[in-house]
């Protein structure tokens, strides 16, 4: 049987602390949590940074490395900083010699790095070792160089690795966010279905219970089945619950495809053993024949400046739609004017809050609203021409009248100055997988005593 | 006829990694349950969300009494074009629709 103790759904979300001291009394194998995911966007990857604020991150992981030492267990963080990036294990690991050294504490940690060299994904395309998944943008050696960051998801072949060490603390880059928890199981001969059911289960801590966000969770992996437990006041997992949670963030309920293979989780049972924990039998891992690992990557997609203006005037509101399109025509023909630049040179979407903003054309609902935010987004091949087209688009947002016969209006404007640069915006460019012949082919590892 | 989301417990939508999205109808009883496996069908999720019927997946879980349906994302998450970098406000097109 192998205890797995987690703490929460991913480093920077907190965790109650009354319930993890509860899961290190209860003597885990293991202490793993995730830090990171592709949910908030391709920015994190294009730029190798964090998500979470380092003085958040490096207060929940300090309390973690106190735990781990009260546990004697490894602790171990998957994707760490966001995106798992080369750039954010260091700053991981700085965080982490910095936290050790004031609780005065030494520890062996493991380092895990997951980038890819551009040239090695390449070649692999070169080579045929890399293959689409479903839905998978077009790619070329070309659009591989384009890149900022790309990095492949290790699975629990490479944790293993890392564990075997004997390490402490191991701080992963990019892994699937299951292999950190199904890794320790694995290597000692539990259930591999369960192993990697348990891992899915756990890998968004307490979402699989009521009172999701308390967090922390333990789970029992054994070598037929598992039973997870949530450990906060008051929350509870009912088989409802947790086989509930195959469906969160997942495409396909039933089927998870990790490397080296894929969970079926179809003839699954879930019991409930009493009004907090729940046993799971039934789970099947079956093996492929290849052994590959799947890639992310992120690249430039242009610069962007925004405006944002305000219109609370009825008469305005109601005919918002035809306002804002005639400020589009005469806005792109100041731009061919002024600047020479036409559709293909930039891109100028006129999204409006309180209308359409969030679903677009998919839109169903017609009813008018109090006000309407009006949101301009330029994208141009450099920050300076995504401002100056901003600037060209700040009089129509400030003075553009419905009719050529009334008083020239004036509209809100939140912000001085108007224009907002946000500088680099990146695009997900990879959803392929990449063929190994051996796990630890695309990964380094090392060990560091800090 | 009522709206979706007020004869069922939730309607929540999620990004499925980057380029998929994924929503959840929990039913909350089978007869609820029988009422939107029959009265939602996949050509008309297909049409609110305008993408090809082919490219949705279906699964109709009576032990949860859940409908979920998977699908290319509308766009790219966190393209230009993206509204919704989570996926979760596509929710409400669904949730608002009128069944029997």
């Amino acid at each position: 049987m192998t205890r797995i103790l987690i703490p929460s759904g991913a480093l920077g979300l907190g965790y109650d602390a009354e319930a993890l001291a509860r899961g290190v009394a209860a003597k885990p194998d293991l202490i793993a949590i995730d830090g990171g995911s592709t949910d908030s966007g391709p920015s994190y990857l294009g730029r190798g940074v964090s998500k979470y604020s380092r003085a958040g991150t490096k207060a929940e992981w300090k309390g973690l490395i106190a735990a781990r030492a009260e546990a004697g267990c490894p602790l171990v963080i998957g994707t760490a900083g966001t995106c798992g990036a080369d750039s954010t294990v260091e700053w991981l690991y700085e965080i982490t010699v910095e936290a050790l050294a004031e609780l005065g504490l030494s520890a062996r940690i493991a380092v895990l790095k997951s980038e890819q060299p551009k040239e090695r994904v390449a070649d692999a395309l070169k080579e045929g070792r890399v293959t689409p998944l479903p839905h998978a943008p077009e790619i070329s050696a070309d659009l591989i160089r384009s890149t900022t960051h790309i990095v492949a998801l290790a699975g629990a072949e490479q944790i293993a690795e890392a564990l075997e060490t004997g390490a402490d603390i191991v701080i992963a880059g990019r892994t699937t966010d299951t292999a950190i928890i199904a890794a320790l199981p694995l290597m000692r001969g539990d259930h591999a279905g369960a192993a990697w059911h348990a891992a899915k289960i756990g890998e968004c801590g307490a979402l699989c219970a009521t009172n999701p966000q308390s967090g922390v969770i333990q789970i029992d992996i054994d070598g037929e089945g598992f039973t997870v437990t949530p450990l906060a006041d008051g929350a509870h997992c009912t088989p409802h619950t947790v086989s509930a949670h195959m469906l969160y963030e997942n495409s396909d309920p039933f089927i998870l495809y990790e490397p080296g293979g894929h969970l079926d989780v179809t003839a699954a049972r879930y019991a409930a053993i009493d009004d907090t924990s729940v046993r799971v039998t039934g789970s099947v891992w079956v093996p492929s024949e290849r052994y590959t690992v799947k890639l992310e990557g992120a690249r430039v997609a242009g610069y962007q400046t925004l405006l944002l203006a305000t219109v609370r005037d009825r008469r305005y509101v109601e005919n918002i739609r035809a306002w804002v399109d005639d400020i589009a025509s005469r806005h792109a023909q100041r731009v061919a004017n002024r600047m020479g630049l036409g559709p293909e040179d930039y891109a100028c979407e006129l999204r409006i809050i309180g209308v359409e903003a969030t679903l677009g054309p998919l839109e169903t609902r017609r009813e008018a609203p109090a006000e309407a935010g009006v949101m301009g987004i330029i994208t141009a091949p450099t920050q300076e021409r995504a401002n100056e087209i901003g600037k060209l688009l700040n009089p129509f947002l400030l003075h553009h009248p419905l009719t050529r016969e009334e008083e020239q209006p004036t509209f809100a404007f939140p912000f001085s100055p108007a224009e907002i640069d946000r500088g680099a915006i990146y695009e997900f460019c990879l959803n392929h997988v990449m063929e190994l012949d051996d796990p630890m082919d695309a990964f380094s590892l090392e060990v560091r005593d800090a | 006829m009522p709206e979706l989301g007020s004869i069922v417990e939730k309607v929540r939508s999620k990004n499925a990694g980057p380029f998929w999205l994924t929503v959840d109808i929990f039913c909350g009883s089978p007869e609820v349950y029988a009422r939107v496996v029959n009265g939602l069908s996949s050509e008309r999720v297909a049409r609110l969300f305008r993408v090809e019927e082919a490219t949705l997946k279906r699964f109709d879980i009576a032990v949860l009494h859940v409908v979920k349906f998977s699908l290319p994302r509308p766009a790219i998450q966190g393209t230009a074009h993206d509204r919704d970098m989570h996926g979760a406000g596509w929710a409400p097109l669904l949730a608002e629709v009128e069944i029997n």
